[in-house]
C-alpha cells in the first residue's frame, strides 16, 4: 500500500486548511470555472493577464484537501510568470502527478520548486483529477474558454 | 470436483444456510463469501460499499458457473436437452422472483438489466401511452439519479411537468406535501423504498393508498430495499415494483421489472425482436404475451440463474433475520459514529436501513475515502447518484457507509478506528 503521508504532506494539508490567494479577484480579464461533479469538487480561477504575462490570479471554491492545496499552491507559483512559463510548469506538474516524471531531481523538479510535495498522487491514481483540477481550469481560463472544465469521467452509476 | 460433487455440495451448503436461520450466525455467513478473505494490502478488507454492490456468496458463483458448465444453451427455442434444461432453470429463476415479491403470477416478472433498465421501461412504454402535455409525473426529492432522469426524458417528450415530494431536514419524505402535490394532472408516482443517499425507509403502503385514492398508479425503486427488507408488492398494492440483482447478492446485469399484468398487458414493447412475438410477417407482427413481450432478444439466462441463487440463499437466512442483524448493526454503527467529535449525519430519518452517511469537520468525504482506503475499509464518497440530495442538504458530498448481512461490530470499530485516523492526519 503507498503511503498516506506521501499523499497528505504537511505542505499540502497547511494549503488547504489555509489557502492562498483565496478571494475573488477585482481586477480579473479572465476566469474559468472548474467542477468535478463526483467529488464535488467546484473552483473558480481568475486571472489579471497583461500581455502575456500574469499579474495577478486567485481561485475560489471548495473541494478536497489535494485539489484545494494544489489551487493554492498553483497561485503561488504563478504569479509574475509568462504564459509559456505556466504551460511549462503544468506539463511538468502533469508528469510529476502521474508518475511520469523521473524519481530522482532533475531540471524538471528544480522548475517545479515546492510543487513536488504533490508527487505522492502518483501513488494514488484516482486522486490525479483532484490535483489536476486547478491547473487544468488554469488553463482554460488562459485560453479563453467558457466551458466548465472538468477532470473526471462524467458517467458514473451508483 | 466433479460436477456432480459441486451440485452435492452446494446442496449441503444450501441445508447449511438453513440451519443458521434460526441464530443468525455472522462468522459462519461471512465463510459463504470467498472475497471477504481477501486482504487489502496487508489488511483484511472491510466492505461497507453494499449500496454500490453486494459482494456474492459461493453459492450464487457456483450456480453461475454450473449454468455454464452444465446447462448452457439458448432459452425458448430448442427442441433439444440442453435448450429445455436452460429454460428450465431460467424461468425456475422467474419463479423464485415471483415468491420473493410475492407476486400473483410468474409472468408478472420481467428480467431486464437492473433498475435503471426497468424504470426507463416504464416510462417509455406506460408513460409514453398515457402522459400528455400539461400532465405531471410525481417524484420525491430523495430519489437516485436512475428515478429521475427517465422521467425527464419522458416530461421533455410530452411538455409533461416532473413534480418534487420534498423530504424533512431528518431526510423523510413529507407526506402532507405528497398529497398536496398530488393532482387531477398527476399520472404516475415513482418513489424509492429505501434512498441509497440517506438510507430513510419511505412508507410506501403509505403513498401508494393515497395514489390509489386518486387512482394514480405507483412505481416503487425498491433497488435499495430488497437486499434488507421483506417486500410483499401485493400486501403495499405496488403497481410497479423494480431491483436490480447485484444489490442483493446477485450478479451485475440482471434486474427486475415487476408489474399489474393489467398495466403490463395495457403497455406497448419497450424493445423489438426474438422472444417478444408470437408472430412476424412484414405486414404485421403479433406479440408475445407476458413475460416474454417484453424481454426481447437472449435475456442474461446466467445472470438470471444467478439471481435465483441468491433469493434462495437470502431466503435460506431468512429475511427477517438478516433484518434484524442489519438494524442491529446499523443502530450500533450510528451511536459510535456519531460519538466521534466533529461527526455530523446526513440522513436521521426514524426508519432507516443499510445505509450511514456522514461528514467530518470540513474534511471533504474524498479524503476520509482515500485514508479509510488505506486501512482496508471501502465506503463510497461523493454525490450517491443522487444529485439533488446533496442540494438539498447544501452539501457537495457525503461519505457513505452501507451494510448488508455479512457485516459485524467488528467491521464497525475498524470504521470508527479509521475515521480517528482522519481526525489525527487532518488535526
Amino acid at each position: 500500500m503507498p503511503d498516506l503521508r506521501e499523499l497528505y504532506q504537511e505542505v499540502i494539508l497547511e494549503h488547504s486548511k489555509a489557502p492562498r490567494n483565496y478571494r475573488e479577484l477585482a481586477t480579473a480579464n479572465h476566469r474559468a470555472e472548474g467542477y468535478n461533479p463526483l467529488c464535488g469538487d467546484h473552483f473558480t480561477v481568475y486571472l489579471d493577464l497583461e500581455g502575456d504575462s500574469i499579474r495577478d490570479i486567485s481561485f475560489q471554491g471548495s473541494g478536497c484537501a489535494i485539489s484545494k492545496a494544489s489551487a493554492s499552491m498553483m497561485t503561488q507559483m504563478l504569479k509574475g510568470k509568462t504564459r509559456a512559463e505556466a504551460a511549462r510548469l503544468f506539463d511538468h506538474f502533469h508528469k510529476l502527478v502521474t508518475g511520469q516524471s523521473p524519481a530522482n531531481g532533475n531540471g524538471n523538479r528544480a522548475e517545479l520548486g515546492k510543487l513536488t510535495v504533490f508527487s505522492g498522487v502518483s501513488e494514488f491514481p484516482v486522486r490525479v483529477k483532484c490535483a489536476t483540477l486547478a491547473w487544468h481550469t488554469l488553463q482554460a481560463s488562459l485560453e479563453g474558454k467558457q466551458d466548465t472544465v472538468s477532470t473526471e469521467q462524467p458517467a458514473h452509476t451508483e | 470436483m466433479t460436477t456432480a460433487a459441486k451440485r452435492l455440495a452446494r446442496e449441503s451448503h444450501l441445508a447449511d444456510v438453513r440451519e443458521i436461520g434460526a441464530g443468525f450466525d455472522v462468522q459462519k455467513v461471512r465463510r459463504d463469501f470467498p472475497i471477504l478473505r481477501r486482504r487489502v494490502g496487508d489488511r483484511n478488507l472491510v466492505y461497507l460499499d453494499n449500496a454500490a454492490t453486494s459482494q456474492k456468496p459461493q453459492a450464487v458463483i457456483d450456480a453461475i458457473s454450473q449454468y455454464y458448465e452444465l446447462d448452457n444453451a439458448n432459452i425458448h427455442r430448442g427442441v433439444h436437452f440442453l435448450s429445455e434444461r436452460a429454460t428450465e432453470e431460467y424461468e425456475g429463476a422467474r419463479k423464485k422472483v415471483q415468491l420473493f415479491l410475492n407476486a400473483a403470477d410468474a409472468s408478472e416478472i420481467i428480467f431486464v438489466r437492473g433498475a435503471t433498465e426497468a424504470i426507463n421501461l416504464v416510462a417509455q412504454t406506460h408513460g409514453r401511452t398515457n402522459l400528455r402535455a400539461g400532465d405531471e409525473v410525481l417524484i420525491s426529492a430523495m430519489e437516485h439519479h436512475s428515478n429521475i432522469v427517465p422521467w425527464q426524458i419522458l416530461c421533455e417528450e410530452k411538455g409533461a411537468r416532473l413534480r418534487v415530494v420534498p423530504i424533512s431536514d431528518s431526510g423523510e419524505l413529507m407526506l402532507e406535501e405528497f398529497g398536496r402535490l398530488m393532482g387531477p394532472r398527476t399520472k404516475i408516482v415513482a418513489i424509492t423504498h429505501v434512498s441509497n443517499a440517506l438510507g430513510t425507509i419511505v412508507p410506501v403502503q403509505r403513498i401508494i393508498e393515497m395514489a390509489h385514492r386518486e387512482n394514480i398508479p405507483v412505481l416503487v425503486d425498491g433497488a435499495q430495499a430488497v437486499p434488507h427488507l421483506k417486500v410483499d408488492v401485493q400486501a403495499v398494492d405496488s403497481d410497479f415494483y423494480v431491483f436490480s440483482g447485484h444489490k442483493v447478492y446477485g450478479s451485475t446485469g440482471i434486474g427486475v421489472l415487476y408489474g399489474k399484468s393489467a398495466l403490463l398487458n395495457a403497455m406497448p414493447p419497450y424493445q423489438g425482436g426474438g422472444d417478444m412475438i408470437s408472430s412476424v410477417t412484414f405486414e404485421k407482427t403479433t406479440y408475445n404475451k407476458l413475460p416474454y413481450k417484453f424481454e426481447a432478444g437472449t435475456p442474461h439466462m446466467a445472470g438470471a440463474i444467478g439471481l435465483g441463487a441468491a433469493i434462495e440463499y437470502v431466503n435460506g437466512l431468512g429475511m427477517d433475520n438478516i433484518a434484524a442483524h442489519e438494524h442491529k448493526l446499523l443502530a450500533y454503527a450510528t451511536e459510535t459514529v456519531s460519538a466521534i467529535p466533529g461527526i455530523r449525519l446526513i440522513g436521521t430519518a426514524k426508519e432507516k436501513a443499510g445505509v450511514l452517511s456522514f461528514l467530518l469537520d470540513s474534511i471533504h468525504p474524498h479524503d476520509i475515502g482515500t485514508i479509510l482506503d488505506q486501512e482496508g475499509i471501502a465506503i463510497r464518497t461523493g454525490h450517491h447518484c443522487a444529485q439533488p440530495v446533496m442540494q438539498r442538504f447544501g452539501i457537495a458530498a457525503t461519505a457513505r457507509a452501507s451494510f448488508a448481512l455479512y457485516n459485524t461490530r467488528e467491521e464497525v470499530d475498524a470504521l470508527v478506528e479509521g475515521i480517528q485516523k482522519v481526525r489525527e492526519v487532518f488535526a
